[in-house]
């Protein structure tokens, strides 16, 4: 395999700090088991998530160093130095092949994957190095204050973002890149390479690799990049326990937007079309609606249109399927923002996430409805424009109920139990 | 075109023209840019073979290295009359592109990028499922327009200019060609009269051609000093406790004695309250704003002429900055602000529409030499070294120009032979000397020289 290695291996106790920094030339020539494959690469992507959420908030370059070290300590650190360096580069190489299947996903990893270098080279502290030069030379009885400082001539081409924040000297088409601005440079270099190689691991995707792989890789790979990192919402837990006659009333205090706006719609028209039965379904049976009492609350409403002598025949099917107790009986699970954000609501639907796909004056009147103020409604709407739908949702919760979600909204069934948690803790006797 | 002595210079003569060159056409409105000018212009005056020249950039030479398909990858826009647009034409060589020109006389020709197959057989391409079609060559260009600068300009409004306010423009051609030449090392620039209110540059240097999106966009970046848009107050950026090089040489070589003799001379940016308003906003310490809005609402009516009032508050906005710099600590930065204002005013460059053009490979720009189709008037190349002598007013106009043919001022039929005393011919003389000739050179070598290294590669290659 070969790799390039940045010349010095610094020399602290700080695994994450030190630990090299592969640039990914090449793909690892070394057999991955199949649950590696699956698991480094799910890691992998829960620390670009971070990242991805972390700029998101705006978060500076400072906090930005901490974040990605932490996530990294907590997700990829393994105990083995050249385990962890083997994780690092094949969770990257498979991560290529998820994220290389469109340009929305390219664009994506890229920035992300991008960032996470940008941030462990910058977490390399070249301070400490300058540090211990500064000693040998006192050593040496030498008093020049500071050391000599070096500058790297480049063309102007190749540091792109210090030239458009006029952070370098230019002159005749050359920068002169310092010592400290030298991530620049190889963070360009990193980008401009990764974003080739995107193109043609896509080129072998589509050629090959997907065909060969259809029975073993291609399906984890299709299910990586919309895949959900959170905790499992699929069996119901002691925040969720819900009964009929309590619906209305939780509906309203602890649904996200989302749920919220297909309950009222079943309420209003007593039908919702399959996506809406499945998104609004699901998550239900995460709150902890059970099989029967699922079955008695869609009856009560889509009888009203359809009669339920229809309803028994088709769709009483696939709510027991939901709940596992028809054909493959697989119990699935409620969907997470992701695959919700990801869908694509046609006429007559009421699925999808509202900060996507509401116009922006049915979300104004829909996040009014839910109590925010005109300034909380901005905060979201900015969000909303740069199109980071999940944060928008985050502020909403946080606006609604008056406490800061670090975490940030994942689930839908996360939304309703943090909730839960706050009701319940302002008010312990209040039924749920 | 059948070459007609005139004797009278009267003014029915202009209309005696189109009606001599081509019987069966009426002209009505002599003085407007019409179709039947347009025709004449194209038929006898165009420079295409200039145009081929400059984008062929050496490849329609002999020799080896040449890549004889270059300007065939050319894409080529053409607004018809009645604003039909086509998009993605091209043409194999300097007759076809002449003969579609002369085919169907566009009001607007706009040159985009070098793809990498031909444009026009795009289509074909995107059969194959590969995404081959993508532009890779583009000249890094700038659009400057005067309504830029629109909150210093109180001389005229929307599209007209006037020699008051065209020195704006001058002084925004100085600071960016300087800094494209100084700074970025590029040698072969043009610049060229938009016809109305703008210039555009383009950089014509290989290796301005190459940049990515990303690379054009920095370079833009690095030329635009203030940060927010319509929506969003301009606040003048702050950062630091000095000026980068680029922003204290123009501001030194250019700006400051622009804006303090002639802009207060043209323009009194601070002579009354809705002029200083806009310029107070950009101040983002707001007790500064206050204390001087304070001081200037409330100053008498005094016999003062505006420039002389607009002079004083210049003054005491400076010596405001200066002296909070004793007072906080940030202050230092204060020092800046008079320098970034006027940067900021005098050439917040380009616009900020406009920037789009700068930062993506695929935007078209309007053909230098094309006729604006509001004014008549050329789009003829501007002389950085001279831009102060250059006056938009005095741009040969369609009218003009043939009535200087009819009177037989000019030759401009046989051959390719421009005068001096022509009025076009003068532009294109300058276009071929002071762009053309050296670009072509420099192209020759590079072409040369990329075409050895790759027989030395090969010969290396055979050794083994």
């Amino acid at each position: 395999m070969e790799v390039h290695r940045p010349q010095k291996r610094a020399s602290s106790s700080d695994v994450v700090s030190n630990a090299t920094i592969p640039l990914y030339l090449t793909a690892p020539p070394m057999e991955v088991r199949l649950e590696e494959f699956e698991l480094f690469a799910i890691d992998r992507l829960r620390v670009l998530k971070a990242v991805s959420d972390g700029l998101a908030r705006g978060k500076n370059p400072k906090e930005m160093d901490n974040l990605v070290d932490n996530s990294w300590k907590e997700h990829m650190t393994v105990p083995d130095v050249s385990e962890m360096f083997n994780k690092d580069i094949i969770s990257h190489f498979v991560l290529r092949l998820v994220y290389c299947r469109s340009d929305e996903l390219k664009k994506w990893f890229l920035s992300m994957e991008t960032a996470l270098f940008r941030h462990r080279f910058r977490l390399q502290k070249p301070e400490s190095l300058k540090e211990k030069l500064r000693q040998v030379e006192r050593s040496l009885g030498q008093n020049s204050p500071d050391i000599e400082p070096i500058y790297y001539k480049v063309p102007f081409e190749e540091v792109p973002d210090l030239v458009a924040g006029r952070r370098v000297f230019i002159q005749k088409g050359y920068a002169f890149v310092a010592g400290s601005q030298l991530v620049s440079l190889v963070v360009t270099q990193f980008r401009s390479h990764l974003s080739k190689a995107l193109i043609l691991t896509n080129r072998k995707w589509t050629t090959t690799i997907r065909e060969r792989e259809k029975d073993r890789l291609t399906p984890i790979v299709e299910g990586l990049s919309t895949s959900y990192l959170g905790p499992d919402y699929s069996q119901s837990n002691e925040y969720a326990d819900i009964s009929l006659k309590d619906i209305d009333q939780v509906a309203k205090s602890s649904f996200p937007l989302c749920m919220r706006h297909l309950f009222e719609k079943l309420r209003e028209d007593h039908h919702l079309k399959h996506g809406g039965r499945m998104q609004l379904g699901l998550f239900l049976k995460g709150v902890g609606l059970k099989l029967d009492d699922a079955l008695a609350f869609w009856r009560a409403e889509f009888t009203k249109k359809v009669g339920s002598e229809r309803f028994d025949k088709e769709y009483a099917y696939s709510i027991r399927h939901n709940y596992g107790k028809e054909g493959k009986r697989t119990d699935y699970t409620p969907y997470a923002c992701q695959k919700i954000i990801s869908s694509a609501p046609g006429v007559g639907d009421h699925h999808g996430c509202p900060y996507r796909h509401f116009s922006e004056d049915n979300l104004r009147a829909a996040l009014g409805r839910m109590g925010l103020s005109s300034r909380g409604m901005e905060d979201v709407m900015d969000k909303v424009r740069n199109k980071h739908y999940q944060l928008a949702c985050t502020l909403t919760f946080e606006a609604v109920y008056g406490t800061s979600c670090d975490a940030g909204i994942n689930h839908p069934n996360q939304y309703f139990e943090e909730s839960q948690k706050i009701l319940k803790s302002k008010t312990p006797t209040a039924p749920v | 075109m059948t070459r007609e002595e005139t004797e009278n210079r009267g003014e029915d003569m202009v209309i005696d023209v189109p009606q001599t060159t081509n019987p069966k056409t009426k002209i009505e409105n002599p003085d407007e840019f019409n179709v039947h000018y347009l025709r004449i212009y194209y038929g006898n005056m165009f420079p295409y073979t200039d145009i081929h020249k400059w984008l062929s950039y050496g490849h329609d030479g002999k020799h080896p290295g040449c890549d004889e398909y270059y300007f065939g990858r050319r894409e080529f826009s053409f607004t018809l009359e009645n604003d039909v647009y086509l998009r993605y034409k091209s043409f194999k060589n300097a007759s076809a592109m002449e003969d579609a020109i002369k085919g169907s006389f566009p009001y607007k020709i706009d040159i985009g990028a070098v793809y990498s197959v031909d444009p026009d057989k795009r289509h074909a391409y995107a059969q194959t499922g590969t995404n081959v079609f993508t532009p890779v060559e583009r000249e890094l260009v700038f659009d400057i327009d005067i309504t830029d600068y629109d909150d210093v300009r109180y001389c005229c409004s929307g599209a007209d200019v006037c020699s008051r306010c065209w020195p704006l423009m001058t002084v925004a051609i100085k600071v960016i060609d300087t800094s494209l030449r100084e700074d970025f090392g590029f040698k072969h620039i043009l610049w060229v009269f938009s016809g109305r209110r703008g210039v555009h540059c383009w950089v014509c240097d290989a290796k301005a051609r190459r940049l990515t999106n990303e690379q054009r966009s920095a370079v833009a970046e690095y030329f635009r000093v203030y940060k927010g848009n319509e929506n969003n107050a301009r606040k003048v950026a702050l950062m630091g406790h000095s000026l980068h090089p680029f922003l204290a040489r123009s501001y030194g070589d250019f700006l400051q004695k622009f804006f303090e003799r002639d802009l207060q001379a043209t323009q009194s940016i601070f002579s009354s309250k809705e002029k200083y308003e806009k310029i107070l906003e950009m101040i983002s310490d707001e007790d500064i704003q206050s204390e001087l809005r304070e001081k200037w609402e409330n100053s008498a009516r005094s016999s003062l002429s505006e420039e002389d009032i607009s002079r004083t508050r210049w003054e005491q906005l400076k010596s405001t900055l200066q002296s909070k710099k004793q007072k906080s600590a940030f202050s230092l930065m204060n020092l800046k602000i008079p320098v970034l204002l006027s940067f900021n005013l005098v050439s917040n460059v380009p616009g900020s529409n406009a920037a789009e053009v700068s930062k993506q490979m695929n935007h078209l720009l309007k053909a230098p030499f094309c006729v604006h189709p509001k004014t008549g008037r050329v789009c003829v190349p501007i002389d950085p070294n001279n831009c102060d002598e250059f006056d938009p007013l005095a741009v040969p106009t369609l009218p003009q120009l043939i009535e200087e043919i009819n009177s037989g001022g000019s030759k401009m039929d046989v051959d390719d032979d421009v005068s001096e005393r022509n009025l076009l011919g003068r532009s294109i003389k300058f276009f071929r000397s002071s762009f053309l000739e050296p670009l072509l050179k420099s192209c020759k070598e590079e072409i040369e020289s990329s075409y050895n290294t790759k027989i030395e590669k090969s010969k290396d290659s055979f050794s083994w």
